[in-house]
């Protein structure tokens, strides 16, 4: 024995539970008694979950309407005007949101999505003057300007704009619904990723100076709004604009009504939108739509996740209640064999 | 100089050859100036001059040419590393692969990327395998500078003398001199030596891994000389062939100042590794160096490059994703073609143009191949790399693949072919040292019919720990029963009270001779090379009781024969006995000398009282020594006698003194002999109390005076040397050997010496030696013999012929009974020789003297010559016994050869041995069942080779006839014919003997095919007398044609090729150099070390990686299909719902030690399970925990999953105004706690670092998307995730998604 102690060499190894890989170890062996308990429960706890959410999402209500037009009237060079009239039987609870939603535009294309620079949204000087090349074509304008907005993105600028009329009573005249356009976007982008340029001269416009406007844009961009916290890069529009959708059929918020008479929702009675439009959506085959759309705690109305946990629940049970047939079978056969044994 | 030289030299050689009368002035290159050293052909030969006065401008300018004695190893140099690494490291396709990506980025119309970004997978890669080698380098370079800086004696010119210098410094030319137990540094022609008969003992194990020693001579003409060489009067020139790998081929001749040469071969030459051994001092010039050294000539063969049979299915990966992008590619141009005019998200290029439609798809088309290079992950080659790495740690931390005896554990040498282990299907392996301990063991012997089993011997071998500490119990039993006894002289008090160490040097100082010098500095230097054959299980042979008592009586018989002659050649026991083990010591050529070093005495009483012994005394002893032996010899059954008698035999005085005056020379050989002197001591102290201490003094006298020379043994075969070893632990120790004499001491000290008249060597084709020797009592001329049984039982005088039928009896007795021993003996896997014995009369033998020299004079045919008078001495022999000799195995060997063929490996013994040693050797380590059949191949025909397998085929196939199908040969089925599976245990297994020699005719002759279906039939195959090509050649036929996976495993040098050739090469480390172990990929110290580092290391490191490999696709398939499914709503556009960043950090942070602690980790069956059902190997064999089905399974399911993962989000957040990043994220979520939870389920055990490895990576996860969002406003411009994940945790639906989709996903696994 002491041997051993004495021989015991430099090299030999620790004799320790990890390296000689004996550290406890627990085999996951799901057993019948205990994967049966644990499906029904889930199952359950899913049914319930997706019975919620179902009507949850059933109680959002939704009211749409295509104005692409035909393409014969579709077609702005300028810009068009047209109306939706609706009416509510009932008050549209609030709070209401406006959407409007594009289909078929790929704001998610990769050339597109990267077309834009982040530094000169957040009002970096040098990046004003000079913008990255991922905006190219729309980096610098045909007299050798920065462009500012510069890329893709701010380019194509969705602007169409709406008003919402309503009509109390019949034949009565329509008065304007306030239309919150502000606090639209999202708070980290308004306040921290979208910064203005620093004012020269307290003026946005001189900060601007040097720049050239988005070729397709008529007016520059510290003229986006007369209110001087809604102009230039930190125009609420331009900023829900900026962040682009996922998916091709995409939504985006362009108010919210939650002023005045309005604070509960949209009372009954007749309304009129009144649409000025020219973006163009033809070319690519797009459709153009307004939406008013309450939301609830989970959001818009999407009825998908509801029935989605509805199924899986049931699923879970319904496998449940086969695995437990499956189980009983076989430990009757077992039973038999213990018996002839 | 080329053309003239060459020309004039090819004339001279033309004339020499034709015997022109040369010229000396014309012809002679050397004497006439010194410029005509040119006229030496450099290129077909070697020049040498010595490096001393005269030559040393010749040496000058020559040995410039020659490569310096400095060995580099190292892959790279400092400037070189950077290039030369990176070169290999592109050589993979991988490599390339992603460099061609980079490059990709590169080009302004494709980035997608900051080019930076895309480089980084890449430059780490590249920069920790990079590490990894430059580390493996520098332990490279490590051993080197070791090697170069040994250092030897070379001859200064300036100093005039020999002056300590380093490996490196040495040059061709230099004169070297070297010491005993030195290390040659370079080819030395040996010039002198310090034996006086100019020979060089040489020990080639680091070459070889032969421990027998070798003998160099000195060139013809330095032999006589008495004085040591003296350089500056060594005029002559060496000229000798290029260096080439031939280790056994040297030719050369030495040009003498009068113009006269000298030949030499290889038996002069001291080959670079080597170890003197047993000369004090030798003296050479330097032939070749470093690199054109023999030796390492050999290794620089190219390394065949080892094949990862995961790895290429890795590459299966690539093509899957050309498919993904040819579909994207595709898609898009399609997409495109849906556009009347460009929309308004269609961004022209830089320029306002619009690319046309193919080429903007082209680009499209390579812009996703950035994208998507995810997909082929380049972390999996670096998690490859550092699994296997975590995996070699815990290999090498495996206690049971520790050595305690060496403090060696496992030494992985290659890290890339762990997962290798777990599919071997193929082991070479060799024979000695590696299955066996190349120590050959004296077992058993039967004389005369009687068989002596040694079981004490037996046990001890067997357990030669446990007797270790035996010995100690004894010790304690001895000083409680016999205190009296121990306190008689000074020296037994200190071994009563000495250390424990001390206690155990006694009892290893059992043998007279050995090496001293050795013990005494063994054990605090176990790295010390043993001496060949000095190693203590060898040379200590615990003498059977019985047979003890009869040698004793034996040697009585001896005794008289001075005395009174016996009228007729006795056939007694006693005398056969003796016989018997006088040709033990006799017949042999073992060489006998004394160490260098003299022991140190200690003054001990005895020594004292011996001195003043008298003869009287002596005489007195053997008197009473006859008496006992008188009343034993007619009753040897009676207890009472035969405890006399084996008191009398053990108290051998040899060993009684010797253990006594040892007791103080502290030794480090651990004991393996208790037993035997735990029953020595006893019987002598029954014999003390009964008779007297008296017998013992008087017994001690002569021996002491005797024994003081240390002896050593050189043998050219260890069985020689387990033989006279064995003689010893009788007391017949052999002397002194000249060519002329040979002198034995017997029992009772008194030394003979025999005359040896003649030697007839060992060959292969007698298969026996003999000697003949004068009795220099009885004076009768005595032929021994030694030999294999086969041999010499055919040889055996006819019991017919002789007149007596008692004795005619007792002969046909002796000889069957003989003959069953010796199949005993073979069954237990025993080398056996018999020993028999002739005497012939003085006329006779004058005669056949006669013969012999003309024989020897004659110059044709003389070989034949001279086994024909060999045939005409050895016959009409009479046997005395046989001995069983035991190559001892290693431990454990058979368990782990059964286990490994349980497993489904095949065991191919390879061997330079002879057959029978291989066939015995199979036979015991289990290889081959006595059951099996056993077909030998010997054959030097093509036609007979031929013939011969297809015989053995077809009746091989008789046996194994259902598997075969071409027994429908007839037309017609034989019914009943196919055994049933019941029957199939029935039929014998085969196995195959195949010798060098056919093998040769077998690669010659294109019968490979032929060789291995045969092979496949055979449960193991044995090829003896092959040369190291030949190994090397047999494994790469059966890896190349039977596309398997091949282990080779040996210990010597002989096995560098063999162990190269395989997939996987291991190197016993052990007695043997160090050679094998270079060159190996792990290095373990026991053959039995195998069984686990197979079964359960192999099977592991085999399952973790497959199932990492495997979970590392099914990670990135599904990851790199959701982006794949974003391209059908982005206009296949390549765009990415996941910013770039968090894709990397997902593969490189979340979700890449999960799987690397499960491929380190995870054990899929324990380890104990593993090592009783072997049959579990087979899994890996078949490669099932990685071959297709399993592999497309996963993808299936990350198909399903990443559909899962993409499309609950994609209908939860449809028709929202959800933005790019946004949606991203839950995916991201998503799919990582998919991905997490898929490997919690994949793994089998769980220990608590699996749980914090996967909790820590889910919650790093948010931790570092939360910080990445909430930190990054402006970085990674254009776009960026900010404020993203915080927004999503704000929100209740990111929960429900991500609650519910991994549930859906993972339901299946269920």
């Amino acid at each position: 024995m002491t041997w051993s102690v004495t021989a015991r060499g430099a090299h030999q190894p620790d004799n320790t539970a990890f390296t000689q890989q004996r550290l406890p170890a627990w085999q996951p062996l799901l057993s019948a008694s205990i994967a049966l308990p644990l499906f029904f429960c889930a199952g359950l706890a899913f049914i319930g979950l997706g019975l919620g959410l179902y009507y949850t999402s059933n109680g959002i209500k939704e009211l749409e309407y295509d104005y692409t037009g035909n393409s014969g009237t579709s077609n702005c060079s300028v810009s068009c005007q047209c109306a939706w009239y609706f009416s509510l039987p009932e008050l549209f609870q609030g709070p209401v949101f406006l959407y409007y939603e594009l289909s078929n535009f790929y704001q998610n294309y990769r050339r597109y999505v990267v077309s834009r620079d982040d530094a000169q949204l957040s009002g970096l000087q040098s990046a004003l003057r000079q913008p990255i090349n991922e905006c190219a074509p729309y980096q610098y304008s045909a007299g050798g300007l920065p462009i500012a907005p510069c890329g893709a993105i701010a380019n194509s600028l969705f602007n169409d704009s709406f008003s919402l009329w309503h009509q109390r009573s019949a034949g009565g005249p329509y008065v304007e619904v306030p239309l919150d356009r502000t606090g639209i976007a999202w708070w980290s982008d308004y306040h921290v990723k979208f910064r203005n340029p620093p004012l020269v001269n307290g003026s946005l416009a001189l900060a601007f100076q040097g720049t050239a406007p988005p070729p397709n844009w008529p007016r520059p961009v510290y003229e986006l709004s007369s209110d001087p916290n809604n102009t230039g890069f930190i125009n609420q529009d331009f900023v829900v604009w900026m962040r682009t959708a996922a998916l091709p059929t995409f939504r985006k918020l362009y108010a919210r009504i939650r002023q005045g008479n309005y604070t509960a929702g949209l009372p009954r009675g007749a309304y009129r939108v009144n649409i000025t439009y020219n973006y163009p959506v033809t070319a690519f085959g797009g459709h153009k739509r307004i939406i008013f759309s309450s939301i609830s705690w989970m959001g818009g109305k999407n009825p998908f996740l509801g029935i989605a946990y509805l199924v899986v629940g049931s699923l879970c049970i319904l496998t449940g209640f086969v695995m437990l047939v499956v189980y009983i079978r076989y430990q009757d056969q077992n039973d038999d064999d213990d018996d002839e044994e | 100089m080329a053309l003239s030289v060459d020309s004039s030299w090819h004339r001279w050689q033309w004339r020499v050859k034709d015997g022109f009368p040369q010229s000396a002035s014309e012809f002679t290159p050397l004497l006439s100036t010194r410029r005509q050293s040119q006229n030496y052909n450099l290129r077909q030969q070697r020049v040498v001059f010595p490096n001393n006065r005269i030559f040393h401008q010749d040496w000058g300018k020559i040995s410039r040419r020659y490569s310096g004695n400095r060995i580099c190893t190292t892959k790279y140099t400092l400037l070189t590393f950077l290039p030369q690494n990176l070169f290999e490291q592109f050589h993979r396709w991988a490599n390339l692969y992603f460099l061609f990506l980079v490059i990709l980025n590169w080009m302004p119309s494709m980035e997608v990327f900051h080019r930076e970004i895309t480089m980084l997978p890449l430059a780490v890669v590249l920069f920790i395998i990079m590490a990894k080698d430059g580390m493996e380098d520098f332990k490279r370079y490590l051993f080197d500078r070791e090697v170069n800086c040994s250092s030897i004696q070379i001859y200064e010119r300036k100093e005039q003398s020999y002056v300590q210098k380093r490996w490196k410094d040495v040059c061709v030319g230099d004169f070297i001199q070297m010491r005993c137990n030195e290390i040659i540094p370079a080819d030395i022609l040996l010039l002198f030596s310090s034996d006086p008969s100019g020979i060089c003992h040489l020990e080639t194990a680091n070459l070889d891994g032969e421990t027998n020693l070798k003998q160099r001579r000195v060139v013809k003409g330095f032999s006589q000389r008495e004085a040591l060489l003296e350089p500056e009067h060594f005029h002559n020139t060496i000229v000798c062939e290029k260096p080439n790998n031939n280790l056994n081929k040297f030719k050369g001749y030495m040009e003498h100042p009068d113009k006269t040469r000298t030949g030499f071969g290889s038996e002069s030459l001291l080959l670079r590794g080597c170890t003197i051994r047993n000369t004090e001092m030798a003296v050479g010039i330097v032939i070749y160096a470093g690199h054109s050294s023999k030796s390492i000539f050999t290794q620089q063969g190219p390394t065949t490059a080892l094949r990862d049979k995961m790895k290429q299915k890795i590459q299966i990966s690539p093509f899957y994703s050309l498919g993904i992008l040819l579909c994207l590619f595709s898609g898009h141009s399609l997409w495109n073609r849906t556009f009347e005019e460009h929309p308004p998200f269609d961004v022209p290029d830089a320029n306002g143009n619009f690319l046309p439609l193919t080429l903007g798809g082209f680009y499209m088309f390579l812009t996703m191949i950035i994208l998507l290079q995810v997909l082929i992950p380049i972390s999996l080659y670096v998690s490859i790399e550092l699994v296997k790495l975590g995996q070699v740690f815990f290999l090498h931390n495996d206690l049971d693949l520790y050595d305690e005896e060496t403090d060696v554990p496992i030494q992985c040498r290659a890290l890339n072919v762990t997962e290798d282990l777990g599919q071997i299907q193929y082991i070479f392996s060799d024979k000695t040292g590696t299955l066996t301990e190349n120590k050959m063991v004296f077992r058993r012997c039967t004389i005369m019919g009687s068989e002596f089993s040694h079981q004490e011997n037996a046990k001890r071998l067997e357990t030669p720990k446990e007797l270790d500490s035996d010995s100690e119990e004894w010790t304690h039993y001895q000083c409680l029963s016999f205190p009296s006894r121990w306190a008689q002289g000074p020296t037994t008090v200190r071994g009563q009270g000495g250390a424990q160490p001390l206690r155990r040097s006694q009892s290893a100082q059992v043998p007279i001779q050995g090496h001293s010098r050795q013990r005494s500095m063994g054990r605090c230097e176990n790295s010390q090379p043993p001496v060949a054959f000095s190693s203590p299980i060898e040379k200590d042979v615990t003498p059977d009781k019985s047979l003890l008592t009869k040698v004793r009586d034996a040697a009585l018989w001896l005794e008289t024969l001075s005395d009174t002659r016996p009228a007729k050649p006795s056939l007694s026991t006693a005398s056969s006995i003796a016989d018997f083990f006088l040709a033990l010591t006799i017949c042999n050529s073992v060489m006998v000398s004394t160490t260098t070093e003299p022991r140190q005495r200690v003054t001990i009483s005895s020594s004292t009282k011996a001195l003043g012994m008298s003869l009287e005394k002596i005489q007195q002893l053997f008197q009473r020594l006859k008496l006992l032996s008188l009343s034993q010899s007619f009753s040897s059954t009676a207890p009472s006698d035969t405890d006399l008698g084996e008191s009398l035999g053990t108290n051998v005085p040899t060993t009684d003194s010797d253990e006594r005056d040892d007791s103080s020379v502290c030794s480090g050989c651990y004991s393996t002999d208790g037993g035997y002197r735990s029953s020595t001591w006893d019987q002598g102290d029954i014999l003390g109390s009964g008779e007297g201490p008296p017998l013992e003094e008087v017994l001690e006298g002569p021996a002491l005076g005797l024994t003081s020379p240390e002896l050593c043994y050189e043998a050219e075969s260890p069985d020689e040397a387990a033989l006279v070893h064995a003689a010893h632990a009788y007391s017949f120790t052999l002397v002194s050997r000249t060519p002329e004499q040979v002198t034995v001491r017997l029992p009772q000290g008194i030394c003979l010496t025999f005359d040896l008249l003649c030697t007839l060597g060992f060959d292969s084709v007698r298969k026996r030696m003999s000697v003949v020797v004068r009795h220099p009592l009885t004076g009768e001329i005595i032929v021994y013999t030694k030999g294999a049984d086969s041999v010499i039982m055919d040889l055996l005088e006819d019991p017919a012929r002789v007149t007596d039928s008692n004795v005619e009896k007792k002969l046909r007795k002796i000889q069957a009974r003989t003959q069953k021993h010796l199949d005993l003996y073979a069954r237990d896997g025993l080398r056996t020789l018999c020993i028999a014995k002739k005497v012939v009369s003085e006329e006779y033998f004058q005669r056949w003297a006669s013969f012999r020299h003309e024989a020897e004079a004659a110059l044709d045919n003389r070989d034949e010559l001279l086994m024909e008078t060999a045939q005409h001495l050895e016959n009409q022999l009479t046997l005395l016994g046989a001995t069983g000799i035991e190559d001892r195995l290693q431990d454990g060997v058979p368990d782990t050869i059964a286990a490994l063929q349980e497993a489904g490996i095949q065991i191919w013994v390879l061997t330079g041995d002879k057959q029978e040693t291989a066939i015995n050797i199979a036979y015991s380590c289990r290889l081959l069942d006595q059951t099996d059949t056993v077909y030998t191949i010997n054959t030097e025909n093509q036609e007979t080779c031929d013939s011969i397998l297809n015989c053995v085929l077809e009746e091989v196939k008789q046996f194994h006839g259902p598997r075969k199908p071409d027994r429908k040969l007839f037309g017609f089925c034989l019914p009943s014919e196919m055994p049933s599976t019941a029957s199939v245990d029935v039929v014998p297994k085969v196995g195959l003997v195949i010798d060098g020699k056919t093998l040769n005719v077998i690669f010659q002759g294109k019968l490979e095919k032929k060789f291995l279906e045969l092979t496949q039939y055979c449960r193991s195959v044995l090829c003896c007398r092959s040369t190291p090509l030949q190994k090397s050649m047999i494994v790469k036929l059966v890896r190349d044609k039977l596309r398997v996976m091949t282990l080779s495993i040996g210990d010597g040098a002989n096995d560098v090729s063999m162990i190269q050739a395989a997939d996987i090469g291991i190197g016993i480390s052990g007695q043997e150099g160090m050679q094998a172990v270079m060159s190996s990929d792990f290095a373990i110290s026991r053959f039995r070390h195998l069984k686990k580092l197979l079964l359960v290391h192999g099977h592991w490191c085999y399952s973790r990686l497959a199932r990492m490999v495997v979970y590392f696709f099914y990670k990135n398939v599904c990851y790199v299909n959701l982006l794949f499914w974003y391209q059908f709503f982005c206009g296949f556009s390549g765009s990415t719902m996941i910013d770039y960043w968090q894709t990397i950090f997902f593969n490189l942070f979340f979700t890449s030690v999960p799987p690397l602690v499960f491929g380190v980790l995870d054990k899929d069956i324990s380890a104990e399970t593993l090592l009783a059902l072997p049959e579990l190997y087979k899994r890996g064999q078949n490669s099932e925990c990685y071959n297709l089905s399993t592999f497309w399974i996963s993808m299936v399911d990350a198909f399903y999953q990443s559909l899962v993962c993409f499309f609950i989000p994609y209908l939860t957040y449809r028709d929202s105004d959800i933005d790019v990043f946004t949606f991203g994220t839950p995916i991201n979520t998503i799919a990582l706690a998919t991905i997490l939870l898929h490997q919690a389920i994949e793994m089998k055990t769980w220990t608590i670092i699996h749980v914090l490895v996967l909790v820590t990576s889910f919650l790093m996860y948010f931790v570092i998307s939360l910080v990445y969002n909430a930190t990054c406003v402006t970085c990674n411009s254009p776009t960026n995730p900010y404020w993203v994940m915080e927004g999503q945790l704000s929100d209740l639906t990111f929960y429900l998604v991500c609650f519910l989709t991994p549930v859906v996903a993972l339901l299946p696994r269920f």
